[in-house]
């Protein structure tokens, strides 16, 4: 993974210094609210309901070892001994004070991380496919281009007070595991006929109150021109993107305005005036990103590993269920991928312990090359783990709560923190995906993958437009509501999902779930899931088990 | 009002006019963008220096086509969360090589100078209550980027490829 060299380690200590300054200013009162509150913002640090909440980037979703040590001794020094991995793969904490912020980015800065720009009207934490490196389905490791990526935005001068917040993914493989075309920029890095790596560009996706799916702006930029397309993108919104209505500021609603063609018109010109030498990335830059991301020695698979393995599937169901669900192809024969489930069931989705976190940190080290990822649905990653020691390692997972058998299931929800943290939320999240992931486990292993997102208000930071099956927080007259969609994906076939009908009340969305994978099951063909379904048949038969036949 | 400059406050040598305003018989004067489209043929036969104030809402295309009439160019910052005149800076020196004063005007934050100083603009016209003893320190709180900008100073992905910096 990428490590700092010394022009980071002293960015990064300029940062901590910079930052710490602006709190001391705003402790003594030199700086208003409303004037520390951007920059308090560009620093990850939101004001919730109980208490201050400091979001922590992973770029990427990438993480050593030694670094979730630290995010788990920051929950236990300066919160309530957890965390909460997020849908930008980052981590935050709820209870956080402020005075005890330069403290926790002067410790974050020992193992070279900050919490820059997973706030405010700027561009935010670049996110990717969780499997980058790892997986035997991608056309090239994107992580490069997403460190590059990640640098170039960093205290961008010209693009660091933008109408909105401004959110990119990357991806390189065949199944999309980034939410690509729900970003302000998607990237899919692809090959020419010439066999050059380069990236398809979407551009305009996004969610919230106004869910739109990405479009294509470019069907393939050559990588030595990665930087200077995404400036001319940048500046075309930093001119005309609104800014007379916050909900009508994303670039997603200048696209939708302007149509996908003037807006390609509007970057194309300005690519073309801009001098692009200075950004182009030369080769030996590429190369010298490259060099972080070296494959790690890969030991050469054993005779008797899969022996071993298979011995285990057959002594033991319960790993062979998390096995199933859990475990992914690895490009290199002998290993295998595995996803941490932080989902089990009626449990708040995405919270990690300090201890658990420890232990994952030894995990990563004892099986594999002390890295994990974080994913966007809130699960932790354990990248290169040998197929022999899958089962040792479930054990150990087990005996921790961390070895739930959903990966991808209905049970693995995707969930904001809801009204139990936030300030912006109507409704709860977590206790509804606690009972749903309850009610839920018995029967997903008959249903298969499925995807289930549930938002606390429209603002969407749980995904709901996309999931297979989606939730959303209302409120009405002061009570809690749910509104829920069905038919939505955020994999290649990216769609939103369809609103079934009329809100229900909390202690009716099990029974709405229920009846809605009723219809599913029945409905389905073989290999087909529900977006599938629902592209096939259509909204009717999920309303009509829901609300009765009209 | 207070003109920094640099490191220091420096008197403000510009008139600025109303759109109403006679022009004085020397001296000189910035007029508004939609004074100076108006009326730029009597501006320019009367004042030998010319400045002009310009809307962040200004297509910046066009305030290029013109730049060579001005000797300084007053950004706007309407509100500090405003950051179109960020773009209108860059775009003014990268492209079309605009190398008199740019100013920036309005309401903007001590956290935003350096930013502003990197897409070019090197004057700030602030309230005298704002200049804090640390005021001038904000211009040099960082000194490594991770990007080209108009100041044309050495960026990281460039640099390393040459040498690790001076510890």
């Amino acid at each position: 993974m990428y490590r700092y060299d010394e022009f980071d380690r002293r960015f990064l200590q300029e940062r901590v210094a910079q930052y710490s300054d602006q709190v001391r200013r705003r402790l003594t009162g030199q700086l208003t609210e409303d004037e520390f509150r951007p920059l308090r913002l560009r620093n990850g640090l939101y004001l919730q309901l109980h208490a201050y909440m400091l979001r922590v980037s992973i770029p990427y979703g990438a993480l050593s070892a030694n670094q979730l040590r630290m995010l788990a001794d920051i929950a236990r020094r300066y919160d309530r001994g957890y965390g909460h991995f997020t849908t930008r793969q980052n981590i935050q904490y709820n209870w956080i004070k402020l005075e005890d912020t330069p403290a926790i980015l002067a410790a974050l800065a020992t193992v070279e991380m900050h919490a820059i720009q997973t706030s405010g009207n700027c561009i935010r934490n670049i996110t990717a496919d969780p499997f980058a490196g790892v997986t035997a389905e991608e056309i090239e490791d994107p992580r490069p281009y997403c460190e590059i990526i990640r640098q170039w935005s960093t205290l961008h001068p010209e693009f660091s007070w933008l109408p909105r917040k401004f959110k990119i993914a990357v991806s390189a493989a065949i199944h999309d595991r980034a939410a690509v075309h729900v970003h302000d920029i998607g990237l899919y890095l692809r090959r020419n006929e010439a066999g050059e790596i380069g990236f398809q560009v979407l551009v305009g996706g996004g969610l919230g109150r106004t869910p739109i799916i990405g479009k294509v702006i470019r069907e393939f930029l050559p990588r030595q021109h990665l930087l200077s397309y995404l400036e001319a993108i940048l500046r075309v919104y930093n001119e005309y993107g609104r800014r007379d209505n916050i909900y009508k500021a994303r670039i997603k609603i200048l696209v939708q305005a302007l149509g996908i063609d003037k807006m390609r018109d509007a970057v194309e010109t300005e690519w073309s005036a801009m001098d692009h030498t200075p950004l182009d990335l030369q080769d030996e830059t590429v190369a010298e990103i490259m060099q972080h991301f070296a494959p790690p020695a890969y030991a050469p698979p054993s005779e008797d590993d899969d022996a071993r393995l298979s011995a285990a599937l057959a002594a033991d169901p319960a790993f062979a269920l998390w096995f199933e669900h859990n475990v992914a192809a690895h490009k290199v024969p002998g290993y295998a991928i595995a996803t941490i489930s932080l989902k089990p069931a009626g449990k708040p989705p995405g919270d990690a312990t300090a201890e658990q976190m420890d232990l994952v940190a030894e995990l990563c080290e004892s099986f594999g090359f002390g890295e994990l990822r974080v994913t966007h649905e809130q699960n932790l990653i354990l990248p290169d783990v040998r197929r022999a020691d899958l089962p040792i390692l479930w054990r150990r997972l087990d005996a921790a709560g961390l070895g739930t058998a959903n990966a991808g299931l209905a049970s693995d929800i995707i969930a904001c923190p809801g009204l139990d943290y936030c300030s912006l939320a109507n409704a709860r999240s977590i206790p509804v995906a606690e009972k749903l992931s309850l009610h839920l486990a018995e029967r997903e292993h008959e249903i298969g993958p499925m995807k289930i997102k549930i938002s606390g208000c429209i603002n969407a930071c749980g995904h709901h437009h996309v999931g297979h099956i989606g939730i959303l927080g209302v409120d009405k007259n002061g009570e809690e509501f749910y509104q829920i969609t069905v038919g939505g994906s955020a994999d290649r076939d990216a769609a939103v999902g369809g609103i079934v009908g009329r809100a229900v009340a909390a202690e009716d969305v099990n029974g709405a779930i229920d009846k809605l994978l009723d219809v599913y099951l029945k409905t389905r063909t073989d290999g087909e899931d529900l977006p599938a379904t629902y592209r096939r048949v259509g909204a009717e038969p999920f309303k009509e088990a829901v609300y009765g036949a009209r | 009002m207070v003109l920094v400059k640099g490191d220091r406050a420096v008197t403000d040598g510009w008139t600025h006019l109303d759109d109403e305003a006679e022009i004085p018989a020397e001296g000189p004067i910035t007029v508004s963008w939609s004074r100076w489209h108006r009326h730029h043929d009597v501006l320019h036969r009367s004042a030998p220096l010319l400045g002009v104030r310009v809307p962040n809402t200004v297509a910046v295309a066009e305030i290029g086509l013109a730049v060579s009439n001005f000797s300084l160019i007053a950004l706007s910052f309407p509100s500090f969360t405003d950051g179109r005149a960020f773009s209108q800076a860059r775009i003014l020196r990268d492209r079309h090589h605009y190398a008199g004063e740019l100013r920036a005007t309005g309401n903007f934050l001590r956290d935003q100078l350096q930013f502003m100083q990197r897409c070019g603009i090197d004057a700030f016209e602030v309230p005298e209550r704002a200049i804090t003893e640390d005021w001038f320190a904000a211009l040099n709180e960082i000194d490594l980027f991770y990007q080209p900008a108009a100041d044309n100073r050495p960026w990281i992905l460039r640099q390393r490829l040459r040498s690790a910096p001076n510890p």
